[in-house]
């Protein structure tokens, strides 16, 4: 009786979920097709930015461990994704000083494999650096890690051969659309999700509130730190490999502190250790940097000519990003998240406060 | 190599080492007292050079007088900061207070942006600093004598200032033990106020004399110097005065040696800081004259 009645819940919840993800993929492919192509670019850059995010987050936010290297590993991602899709002909215009090395001038994968191998690599490349660097906290954390993604970027620089040096790579072939960013989008959510409710996520939040209690508990801090750390990574970089391809053109200096700084203000502003909340300010702030645009463009508004001022979109995001840190330390969701339970609390509460009270 | 380009080489180590040392003790003075990497110093130092080129560009006012504004300037935009932005969060996670400093540093480069523009400016070179001399056979201008003695000296009214009045002494027993300080009747909100302001001042003079050393100063120049001096600050023992100048003459003079000698890693010498750090925090995380760093909850 109980295992029939679970069976056909279970069956019930597949259903639901199919249903939504049926419906989902839908209104992609409506946007897809019927949007133009600004608005569709941003929605890339909103799922895409959701993504990255959260792997911060998970790093910063649910294991407490404080990093900032989150560009460096984009840049891993972006260019093992570029090197492995674009094509032999692109690769050999675009090399004109440094001949492109053996293996990786005459080769062309698609865009699935060269994705998973861009989250392989830059996996590999956060445990090389997060296996010394998480025996530090805090700030020196932070520090470290900043250095490390300096270190990404200088080598990148440096290493002609492989990564044509400051003059970055062009022509990369444009795969990226709203299927592949969405898609990647909803693995990390729902990664995320199932990883912060497992035994791995308490973990996670124990060594977070108390490291030493945490290792008191049983708990492996360098398992757990490295495992946070790597996932963090390779999230990070399947996202760079996205936004390379969605950009087409990619250059060392894309990937220093601002992006970041970017990545961080969405993770702090949504809360660190929200999921939802990552989601929300993720997309939220992704609009708002393309909606002030418009404060940097000269414009005529009322036959008054406004110049445009350059650097006025990261006043205000920073400007909101220290009135939230001071204000509002847990960001819009601190560390809640929106479910259905919470809908659920919220018209409980609602039926009491305006239905209910007299009785 | 010919002796006289070494001697140059030389020369100008110890002017870089003389800057970075002036602004890491900025960051270690702080560190010391509210272990906070305040983030937002670079950003202070940018501004300062700022400060001294719009006094003799839009003010016109003599050098001396503008320089000694701009000094003072700094030194209450640091106790600004201190007060809007980090005091609030004092007893807030430190990752907050870190995220605060981040967005303090890049709210006031992106300021600096809308406000002066990103086109780098040329900093005003008054002839006193140009004055050739001639030494056997190799001629430099009088600025590769004034910057490591001006530091020498600061470095001395410095130690005056922490090692015999009473408000240094305040800011010791600050670093010590903040919560007993307090018990015992220090102010230490005046202290940490002293310290950023004698920080900030410190990088206001390292902010000048950069750009009469490098004449170019634009919005963007405060966030690698202000890490690197960070790391300086590291690498000779964090919290320790004396650490920060020896880390930061060893890391200027590196920095030079390093293009001097091996001109092929040149590239790379924007790594070579953060390569040094990470190495140091590996082998010996307390710094070269760090001492064993009490735990402190």
């Amino acid at each position: 009786m109980m295992s029939g009645n679970r069976s056909n819940d279970f069956v019930r919840k597949a259903g639901i979920a199919l249903a939504l993800l049926l419906v989902f993929y839908l209104c992609i492919y409506w946007v897809q097709t019927g949007w133009d192509a600004y608005k569709v670019r941003i929605l890339n850059l909103s799922a895409i930015y959701i993504g990255i995010t959260l792997g911060l987050n998970l790093c910063n936010g649910f294991a407490g461990q404080f990093s900032l290297g989150i560009a460096g590993f984009m840049a891993v991602g972006a260019y093992t994704t570029a090197l492995l899709t674009m094509s032999p002909q692109t690769k050999a215009a675009v090399f004109f000083i440094d001949p492109l090395i053996w293996p990786l001038n005459s080769i062309q994968w698609g865009f699935l494999p060269a994705l998973l191998m861009a989250g392989l690599v830059s996996g590999l490349v956060g445990f090389a650096v997060g296996a010394p660097a998480i025996r530090f906290r805090d700030d020196y954390l932070g520090i470290t890690t900043l250095g490390f993604a300096e270190i990404i970027r200088v080598v990148f620089t440096n290493t002609r051969s492989i990564t044509n040096g400051a003059l970055g790579l062009k022509g990369l072939p444009p795969h990226t659309n709203l299927y592949w960013s969405w898609t990647f989008a909803l693995i990390c959510i729902l990664l995320m999700t199932r990883l912060t409710n497992s035994s791995y996520g308490r973990a996670l939040k124990a060594i977070r509130d108390d490291e030493v209690a945490a290792e008191a508990m049983g708990v492996n801090l360098f398992y757990h730190k490295c495992l946070a750390f790597v996932i963090s990574a390779m999230m990070a970089g399947v996202g760079g490999g996205l936004l390379g391809n969605l950009i087409t053109t990619i250059d060392p200096n894309m990937f220093r502190f601002p992006l970041t700084f970017t990545v961080l203000m969405m993770a702090v502003l949504g809360g660190l250790g929200s999921i939802t909340g990552s989601v929300i300010a993720a997309t939220l702030v992704t609009v708002a940097m393309e909606v002030l645009r418009a404060l940097e463009e000269p414009r005529v508004i009322l036959g008054v000519f406004l110049p445009g001022i350059p650097g006025m979109r990261m006043v205000v995001f920073s400007i909101a990003l220290m009135v939230v840190i001071l204000f509002y330390p847990k960001g819009f969701m601190g560390d809640r998240e929106l479910s259905r339970d919470s809908f659920t609390n919220l018209a409980a509460r609602f039926r009491r406060t305006f239905l209910h009270k007299q009785v | 190599m010919t002796l006289e380009i070494f001697l140059q080489n030389v020369a100008n180590g110890i002017t870089l080492g003389s800057l970075y040392a002036l602004l890491a003790i900025g960051y270690t003075m702080v560190y010391g007292i509210l272990r906070l990497i305040n983030f937002a110093h670079g950003e202070i130092f940018m501004i300062s050079t700022y400060f001294a080129f719009y006094g003799i560009a839009i003010f016109a006012l003599p050098w001396q007088i503008s320089f000694v504004m701009a000094i003072a300037l700094t030194a209450l935009l640091g106790v600004v900061i201190e007060r809007a932005a980090y005091r609030p969060l004092r007893d807030a996670p430190r990752t907050s207070v870190l995220i605060s400093a981040i967005g303090v540093s890049f709210l006031m480069a992106n300021l600096g942006l809308v406000i002066f523009g990103g086109r780098p400016k040329t900093f005003y070179r008054p002839q006193l600093f140009q004055i050739p001399i001639q030494l056997g056979r190799i001629r430099v201008v009088a600025l590769f004598f004034i910057i490591p003695a001006l530091t020498v000296v600061l470095l001395v009214i410095l130690n005056y200032i922490v090692y015999k009045t009473k408000i240094g002494l305040g800011m010791r027993a600050a670093q010590w033990d903040f919560d007993v300080a307090r018990l015992m009747g220090v102010d230490v909100d005046r202290a940490v106020s002293v310290t950023f302001a004698i920080g900030s001042a410190l990088a206001a003079i390292g902010g000048i004399m950069w750009g009469l050393r490098f004449v170019e100063i634009n919005p963007n120049m405060g966030l690698f110097p202000g890490l690197k001096c960070f790391i300086a600050a590291v690498f000779g023992g964090i919290g320790n005065i004396a650490g920060a100048v020896l880390g930061g003459f060893l890391l200027g003079f590196g920095e030079i040696m390093l293009v001097a000698f091996l001109p092929g890693l040149a590239g790379y010498r924007d790594a070579f800081a953060f390569i040094l750090l990470i190495l140091m925090l590996l082998v010996r995380p307390t710094g070269l004259l760090g001492e064993k760093q009490r735990v402190r909850t």
